[in-house]
């Protein structure tokens, strides 16, 4: 492992970087960026960062104006509000007419900590995947989001991006054969008794996940699937057909996320036992970023727990 | 024909083309596309810089219908100005065609943002803005809202960002006919003063007849000098302006005109071309 990094600071830096390769990318932030991580870019390219203030569904439509002219925004706020407050800009001002606009979601998922449930976005997922034409991405590390955010700036299409606060560790830079495609999920460690699909900071647990059944004698498969939409299909059949069930993972409600897209395309096409492992369709809650992660059981053991289910479901047990 | 009577004839060809259309489609809102129409004859046969033979020039200049439910006037604006044959509008609300109850930009030459959703399009309109200056290009950004619209908390988010990146290339229209769905605008939500609160937001305002061509393009004129302030032209208008049964008539805000009463208006708007044509010869 190589370190801990916080996806949002990856992501701000890499902003920065690739600022001077590509003219068109321009920043917006609604008074938050200090915690978004475009702080960097703001200092070092003051002429293309805008600083909306608190008004999250003016600095979307903004975008939306700005990407008709030819120009590349990223919009920055909490995920909270860039997929909740500004849903209906998101959908018809970006979405709709096609725009070639990035809106980010910092700080999504539980993991915020103490901010507490108005601020710990577990629907992000759920309401931007239900926007026709919309991709939707979180990257599981610093080294990813690096990858990520270069392959967005390319990308030409509303797209959504999640990160989140706490440092996690890097995962994908040592994996062996790792290529970043938007898209194409990643088979971090292979297993044939049951996969694990996860997304963001769940992707380093469902590795530790992976170590602790496989002391059990179960093998697990685990996939890094860091684009939720369009989902990599071809790779869940596949982990589907040759390991018979699957657990999916995030840091979101167990409704209409992740495990929601994974679930409907296997039901309808091989209908494997899916087991979702995430928020229970419940609020967050206020508490440090490790309490509340072990609060709604968001950890490798919670993991672990799910994949010994879904093992059992197939076995008819 | 001087500018202005041709202005006005045209203007009066796009509101039997938008009524016609609507009658067409039995449904859609007639009131707040006739009492704009004035003002989009202005912009698209006076004051944008635009070539409709190339609608995705980069360098044009850009209108957002943010009261977006009055497609059918911009759709008979952008016909008459040649940016598809004024048949197409038969199309209008559809399925068979692409002219969709509320401005299509993937679809419509000459629409530049897709609108409909209140409260919307002047963000949109302001980020075209700040596009412009960011390029370094000196196209201006034109919009157009509603007062109803501006009950929209998100139009105050947006007044105040025009202000303050003192967006000097955006000029909005406000269609201030003073009515709305449930009734008069001081009823359902009063607004006023309307014209203080866009000077307390720092914007420059004007305030004009929405039916004079001659002030309409007086104001335009006057905005392109502020270039360190966004300029608010506050129009008084008429709901349902050009056809005397549904002027200043709040239930023609969202209804078609049957077979008769479209008969009556037809009569009427043809009258009125027939008299500006008989002027101008």
């Amino acid at each position: 492992m190589a370190g801990k990094i916080a996806t949002r600071n990856a992501y701000g830096e890499a902003l920065t970087e690739l600022a001077e390769k590509y003219p068109q990318l321009v920043v917006l932030d609604a008074d938050l960026a200090n915690a978004t991580m475009t702080k960097f870019f703001a200092k070092s390219y003051p002429d293309r960062f805008f600083d909306c203030g608190i008004a999250e569904a003016n600095m979307t439509d903004i975008a939306a104006g700005m990407a008709t002219a030819g120009l590349k925004p990223f919009t920055n706020t909490f995920a909270v509000f860039a997929a909740g407050r500004a849903y209906e800009q998101v959908r018809n001002s970006i979405a709709y007419p096609r725009l070639n606009v990035t809106v980010v979601g910092s700080h999504g998922g539980v993991s915020v900590g103490e901010d507490g449930a108005t601020h710990q976005a577990i629907e992000d997922f759920a309401l931007m995947r239900a926007i026709p034409g919309m991709l939707v991405c979180c990257p599981c590390d610093g080294h990813e989001m690096r990858l990520a955010v270069e392959a967005l700036i390319n990308y030409n299409g509303p797209a959504y991006l999640r990160l989140e606060r706490p440092a996690t560790e890097i995962i994908t830079d040592e994996a062996e054969g790792y290529t970043f495609e938007l898209g194409k999920g990643v088979v971090l460690r292979d297993g044939t008794d049951v996969t694990i699909i996860a997304t963001g900071i769940n992707v380093p647990m469902a590795v530790h996940a992976a170590e602790i059944l496989s002391a059990e004698g179960i093998s697990a498969r685990v996939i890094d699937m860091h684009t939720i939409k369009p989902l990599d299909e071809e790779l869940v059949l596949k982990a589907a057909q040759e390991t018979g069930c699957i657990v999916t993972s995030e840091e979101h409600s167990v409704v209409g996320g992740l495990g929601g897209a994974v679930c409907e395309y296997l039901s309808g096409k091989y209908p494997v036992p899916v087991v979702r492992h995430g928020v229970n369709d419940v609020f967050g809650r206020s508490g440090t970023y490790a309490a509340v992660l072990e609060y709604f059981g968001i950890t490798p053991e919670g993991i672990a727990g799910k994949a010994r289910e879904a093992v059992s479901l197939k076995r008819g047990k | 024909m001087d500018q202005i009577q041709s202005l006005k004839l045209t203007a009066a060809k796009a509101r039997l083309l938008a009524v016609d259309a609507i009658h067409e489609a039995k449904s859609g809102h007639p009131g707040g596309s006739l009492s704009c129409m004035d003002a989009l004859t202005a912009l698209y046969f006076h004051e944008m810089k635009i070539d409709p033979a190339n609608p995705a020039w980069e360098d044009r200049d850009r209108f957002v219908l943010s009261k977006g439910h009055c497609a059918p006037a911009l759709y008979a604006v952008l016909a008459l100005r040649g940016y598809y044959p004024e048949g197409d509008l038969k199309l209008l609300r559809s399925i068979k065609g692409h002219f969709s109850g509320h401005p299509d930009m993937v679809h419509i030459k000459g629409v530049d943002m897709s609108t409909g959703s209140l409260g919307q399009g002047l963000s949109c309109a302001v980020g075209m803005a700040l596009a412009a200056r960011t390029l370094k290009k000196d196209f201006r950004t034109y919009a157009m809202c509603g007062d109803g619209e501006i009950e929209e908390g998100q139009i105050w988010e947006a007044a105040m960002a025009a202000a303050k990146w003192k967006l000097g290339n955006l000029c909005v229209f406000l269609d201030n006919n003073g009515l709305q769905i449930d009734g008069p605008n001081d009823v359902v939500m009063p607004s006023a003063p309307l014209d203080k609160k866009f000077e307390a937001f720092n914007w420059n305002v004007i305030t004009i007849d929405g039916h004079d061509i001659a002030q309409i393009l007086d104001a335009l004129a006057e905005a392109r000098k502020c270039s360190e302030k966004p300029t608010l032209i506050l129009m008084k208008t008429v709901k349902g302006k050009g056809v005397s049964f549904m002027e200043d008539q709040v239930g023609w805000h969202g209804k078609a005109p049957d077979d008769e009463q479209f008969a009556a208006a037809k009569a009427e708007l043809e009258a009125a071309i027939a008299a500006l044509e008989e002027k101008g010869e």
